[in-house]
């Protein structure tokens, strides 16, 4: 599977609060609204200038904050093709595998918005097309791999009547 | 070779020894949603056809972060846990009972258990020596439904603390010393223990305070052996046949060993916008506050609300200052009352609400506007955290917070003491 798309930059210690923020409380049950504010205060024009098929880049902790998994729901709606960060916040990482979206731990540094990605998730590397330069990617664990593949944790669950993934 | 409070605990819920680095299936005692999580959770749960719950009487759907509801959309929300309440048998927690982590360690989780939670701060309940963690709606779900969950053992940091607290000094301060040391990833993916002679002296309360902020430097769970003041506890909740110890192996495997000294600490302030973000209360300069928050389920105990009482009495909020209490729970606000700590809050200019998340989730009841200063007792202080993102979010002790409420400047407790409490 390979993906291509476009770079929005953010930096560290981007939290749920910035990805889905809690004064949109009552948009929760109705997530293609929520999608709509996707990373809204952390740069108020993401949501309507991000195209489906770009990158979110961030630096280090991503997802750090609340156990809401409307921050990952709500990228995934917004057609973000994963997230590449540094290093995630544990429960956003497992959220963001359990619902089907690409949490992917790399060095991100040598990314700069607006550059041309692929993703060649079999390679294990992102291609940063505008540098030329390939980006090594942090191998998932086998049960987050497995759980992928169903497409989810739910979706894994409604297939095998149960856990099935040691 | 020994184990951490953290692999025991995982491995008798899993038939099996377990080290840290391990992924198991495990059982899993007591699961818990809340209104901005749970509603999500039966959705995922109806898509698979798997709206159900194991242990019903130890599912329990807390009514919590926006109660009352101040808008019709969280209304119906709510009613998604209600029905699923009906529907399931599973436990709810209604407006005006309290947090749900205040609510989880009065009422329902035990030492030696596993408590998966639709909240970051599930970690609360790691106080009384349990594996308590927060996940997502998803996976709460799955372990509402079967009973189970899939878990990487975590490696443990070991927080050795000896020492007493100064006057004006509280594990609030500690905890936030401690966030600020290793950073709001220091300890990702870890579990923590806390242990060494300051933790064994400490109250309950002190402790859930602890583990409460656990997640705040990204760890995954925050553990305390259970002990003779755990039994205790227990005694004074009605659950003293559930009491069990709980405890490292002496020579139990830890990936970090952090020492801190308690008499050394000085109060400390989270400065806007990440918790890691510390400073000395003596050394922040001046900072007017607008609003001053006293609550939250890291410190809305008693024990907190008695510090801002006894700070408070005879005193009068600053004028250009709301200052807002909120008592944790339903028994702790009945407490209050009944010992004269909120007629002493109020007298001094306090607005009290309704037992819940209040303020801290930015949903309602105190939303800060442009600009504006809060300083709170809550956990986090994110931009945007309490319902505005241009609002600056300070975090301390009970103290601090009450103190500031009176000067109307982030203040030292130690400083105003003398002069307030005489």
């Amino acid at each position: 599977m390979v993906k291509t798309g476009k770079a929005w930059k953010f930096g560290d210690d981007i939290s749920t609060d910035h990805i889905a923020p809690g004064r949109l409380f009552h948009l929760r049950t109705n997530l293609p609204e929520l999608a709509k504010h996707v990373l809204e205060d952390a740069d108020s024009e993401f949501a309507r200038k991000m195209s489906p098929g770009d990158f979110v880049v961030a630096g280090s902790n991503f997802g750090l904050g609340s156990s809401r998994e409307h921050a990952p729901q709500v990228l995934k709606i917004s057609g973000v093709n994963a997230v590449l960060a540094k290093s995630f916040a544990r429960i956003f990482f497992r959220n963001a595998i359990n619902i089907g979206f690409l949490a992917i731990e790399c060095d991100t540094d040598k990314i700069n918005q607006g550059d041309e990605l692929e993703l060649d998730l079999q390679a294990g590397i992102i291609r940063n097309k505008t540098q030329a330069t390939d980006i090594k990617i942090t191998p998932l664990p086998e049960v987050m791999i497995k759980i992928l593949n169903d497409g989810g944790l739910a979706k894994h669950i409604e297939k095998h009547g149960d856990f099935e993934l040691i | 070779m020994g184990r951490t409070i953290i692999e025991k605990i995982i491995g008798e819920h899993c038939g099996k020894e377990v080290i840290a680095g391990e992924f198991v299936v495990a059982d899993v005692d007591v699961t818990a949603v809340q209104d901005g999580t749970g509603p999500l959770t039966i959705q995922e749960l109806q898509k698979i056809n798997l709206e159900q719950a194991k242990n019903p009487e130890r599912t329990i759907l807390f009514i919590d972060h926006a109660a009352p509801s101040p808008r019709k959309e969280l209304s119906n929300a709510h009613k998604i846990l209600r029905e699923f309440s009906k529907k399931t048998g599973a436990i709810l927690s209604e407006v005006g009972e309290g947090v749900c982590h205040q609510r989880l360690v009065e009422d329902y989780v035990n030492p030696g258990e596993i408590l998966v939670g639709a909240d970051s701060h599930t970690c609360t309940s790691g106080a009384l020596g349990a594996f308590a963690t927060g996940m997502g709606s998803t996976d709460v779900g799955i372990a509402i439904a079967l009973g189970k969950v899939w878990l990487k053992v975590p490696e443990t940091y070991k927080i050795v603390v000896t020492g007493s607290f100064p006057l004006g000094v509280y594990a609030k301060d500690l905890i936030l010393h401690l966030i600020g040391l290793i950073g709001a990833d220091g300890a990702t993916y870890k579990a923590l223990e806390f242990i060494g002679e300051t933790i064994e002296k400490m109250p309950m309360t002190d402790r859930f305070c602890l583990s409460n902020m656990a997640v705040e430097t990204g760890a995954k769970a925050g553990l305390i052996a259970s002990d003779e003041t755990t039994r205790e506890y227990l005694i004074s909740r009605g659950r003293e046949d559930k009491f069990k110890e709980v405890f490292p192996d002496a020579d139990a495997n830890y990936e970090r060993i952090i020492e801190i000294d308690a008499s050394s600490l000085e109060p400390i302030v989270s400065c806007p916008h990440t918790v890691d973000n510390t400073k000395l209360a003596s050394e922040l300069g001046d900072v007017k506050v607008d609003q001053v928050f006293i609550g939250s389920c890291t410190n809305g105990r008693i024990e907190d609300l008695r510090v801002a009482a006894e700070i408070l009495k005879g005193k009068k909020v600053h004028k250009d200052v709301r200052l807002l209490v909120i008592p944790a729970s339903r028994e702790i606000f009945l407490k209050s009352m009944r010992e004269g700590v909120l007629q002493i809050l109020v007298e001094a200019g306090a607005a009290i609400n309704t037992p819940g998340c209040g303020p801290c989730v930015g949903v309602h009841a105190g939303i800060l506007g442009d600009g504006e200063v809060c300083l709170a007792t809550q956990n986090r202080n994110f931009q945007g955290r309490m319902g505005n993102p241009k609002g600056y979010i300070y975090l301390s002790s009970p103290a601090t917070a009450a103190v500031s409420a009176i000067t109307g400047m982030i203040s030292d407790p130690r400083e105003v003491f003398v002069k307030f409490v005489k």
